[in-house]
């Protein structure tokens, strides 16, 4: 049911996203676009020698793009960025696989109910993928496509 | 709480209409059906599926060559829908109107031929605030090669073209007006009987785009004076590949060939090639013939409605719809012409369309949210995308209710 998608974790951090401001100091910066909606999403981090010391988000999106770069601003600060690569990675899994759930992934489990909506796969994912990119630095911007 | 005016209702009966239509006969989610997405793709009554069913069944062959029995067969259905879209649009000769995939191809194969051929460096188009990306980028692409200038008619909040602005876009470079009769993600219905005659003052061509219009009014090409009108059969309750352009002939003659191959000849040697006469020039290779013949079924199922009792129907169901929708705190309707026809594009305060659309869809309603490709629209409204409700004739006041039953649940779900 409905429920299993907008868990209360999700609505929380679509209706109050944290770490949602534009970053002064960041040293790393990627664009996300999801042509399907038109979301579009900025990314900041902080970057200190390998370790993601800040991240933050601007931008708006549906109830789900908008949480899951919530929840993953606050995941991964602290982590280094092979830490970080591994929990994107873990993600993905969690929403287009099978598999069951990781527990190095902490609170982004609430997304699971993601993966029994194809459709809105991208919309959790826009973040991640911006942040790919953003510890890549790629030049080009993230597109859910 | 549903009601519609007992004049119309009673000269039309839905739940009869709805019997025709065997994909609404489902649940989804374990909820009835509600299909509020037909400016997307109306939905196929059987008529149009026995139709297709049967030319391949029975008759199935190529056309235009062969001389064997199921080649007449073939040909002479196909040929049918031509005389069908003659009399749907009302258009002088079967010859002014082509086969295209759709209304995209349509005003693509305008901008390949008719454009290239007779735009040059500092000409200028004119289309509107609210086309769909179909009408903008053939146009800009040819903009592009020929160093022409793209202009663009403004429009107002309540989604109405400015036509005293138009006006002054006029000039003697303007070479083409292309606007939609009935836009898609607004509703707006154009006065485009006027645009025409400004354009023809002007000295310029008007291209209607009537993929919206086609499936809930009466079309009369030669009333409105248009040069190329176009329309998509998967609109209209036809198979999807498959769709119309009108031109008028003295244009059509004087246009190059769309595509060169096969049927689209008189005499092929190495040293030159003699086209066919129109339409056959602009219809190279074996065309959608299933889809021809289904479009054809599709139109004898909307004459047999009545263009005009479709669009008095409609007309009360969207009048019911806007007023119940408007009932709901915190809904913005985007557009709100004063001409509108079967869209009910809107948002929700803090609530993203794609949650809307998710949401509706776990209750068996269907409905189309994002951008319904006209993004200049959305940034026009200083809005991402919008939720849209569509209406075709096989609705009822019933599932609006139903429609607006699931935008409190949503709410309930945001609150």
């Amino acid at each position: 049911m409905v429920h299993d998608l907008y868990q209360e974790i999700i609505l929380d951090h679509s209706k109050r996203p944290r770490n949602h401001h534009p970053m002064e100091d960041a040293n790393r910066e990627a664009d996300g676009y999801n042509p399907l909606c038109g979301d579009k999403l900025k990314l900041f981090l902080k970057m200190e020698g390998d370790v993601v010391k800040d991240a933050s988000f601007i931008g708006a999106g549906c109830a789900i793009s908008t949480s899951s770069a919530s929840l993953m601003t606050e995941s991964i600060k602290g982590k280094t960025r092979e830490e970080a690569l591994k929990l994107l990675e873990r993600f993905h899994e969690l929403l287009t696989t099978d598999v069951s759930v990781s527990k190095d992934l902490g609170k982004l489990v609430v997304f699971c109910g993601v993966r029994d909506y194809p459709a809105r796969v991208k919309c959790a994912t826009l973040a991640w993928h911006t942040l790919k990119n953003a510890l890549a630095e790629a030049p080009e911007p993230a597109t859910t496509e | 709480m549903s009601t519609l005016s007992s004049a119309v209702t009673a000269s039309f009966d839905v739940e009869k209409i709805r019997e025709d239509f065997p994909v609404l006969k489902q649940s989804v989610h374990g909820k009835p059906l509600v299909y509020l997405d037909s400016a997307a793709t109306a939905q196929k009554p059987y008529q149009v599926v026995e139709a297709i069913r049967r030319f391949h069944e029975v008759d199935c062959a190529n056309i235009h060559r062969g001389v064997h029995e199921l080649s007449q067969r073939s040909t002479a259905a196909y040929e049918e829908t031509r005389s069908k879209v003659r009399r749907f649009l009302h258009a002088r000769s079967k010859d002014e109107l082509i086969f295209v995939r759709g209304t995209t191809e349509a005003i693509n194969l305008v901008t390949a031929t008719w454009g290239r051929r007779n735009i040059q460096a500092g000409d200028e188009i004119v289309i509107s605030a609210m086309e769909h990306h179909s009408n903008i980028v053939p146009w800009q692409m040819l903009c592009e090669e020929k160093g022409a200038k793209l202009r663009v008619i403004p429009m107002n909040e309540r989604g109405e073209l400015l036509l005293e602005e138009y006006e002054k876009l006029l000039n003697p470079r303007t070479r083409m007006v292309a606007v939609a009769h009935v836009s898609n993600a607004l509703g707006t219905i154009n006065p485009v009987r006027q645009i025409i005659e400004m354009a023809h003052r002007a000295g310029a061509l008007a291209l209607i785009d009537g993929a919206q219009s086609a499936p809930h009014m009466k079309v009369d090409v030669h009333a409105l004076d248009a040069d190329f009108y176009a329309f998509s059969g998967h609109k209209v309750f036809g198979p999807t590949g498959i769709g119309i352009l009108y031109g008028k002939r003295k244009l059509l003659d004087a246009m190059p060939p769309y595509q060169g191959g096969g049927d689209m000849i008189k005499v092929v040697t190495f040293e030159k090639t003699t086209y066919n006469d129109v339409p056959y020039k602009f219809e190279a290779g074996t065309p959608n013939i299933a889809g021809g013949i289904g479009l054809g079924a599709a139109l004898d199922y909307i004459q047999k409605l009545s263009p005009d009792h479709i669009a008095a129907y409609e007309h009360q169901l969207l009048e019911y719809g806007t007023e119940r929708l408007s009932e709901i705190p915190g809904l913005r309707l985007i557009g709100t012409a004063r001409e509108k026809a079967s869209v009910l594009s809107f948002v929700i305060d803090g609530i993203h369309p794609h949650d809307i659309g998710t949401i509706l869809d776990q209750q068996g309603i269907a409905v189309r949210t994002g951008h319904h490709c006209a993004q200049p629209v959305m940034d026009f409204f200083h809005v991402p995308a919008t939720t849209r409700a569509s209406l075709a004739v096989y609705n009822t006041a019933a599932e609006i209710d139903t429609l607006v039953a699931g935008i409190h649940k949503v709410k309930e779900i945001f609150s």
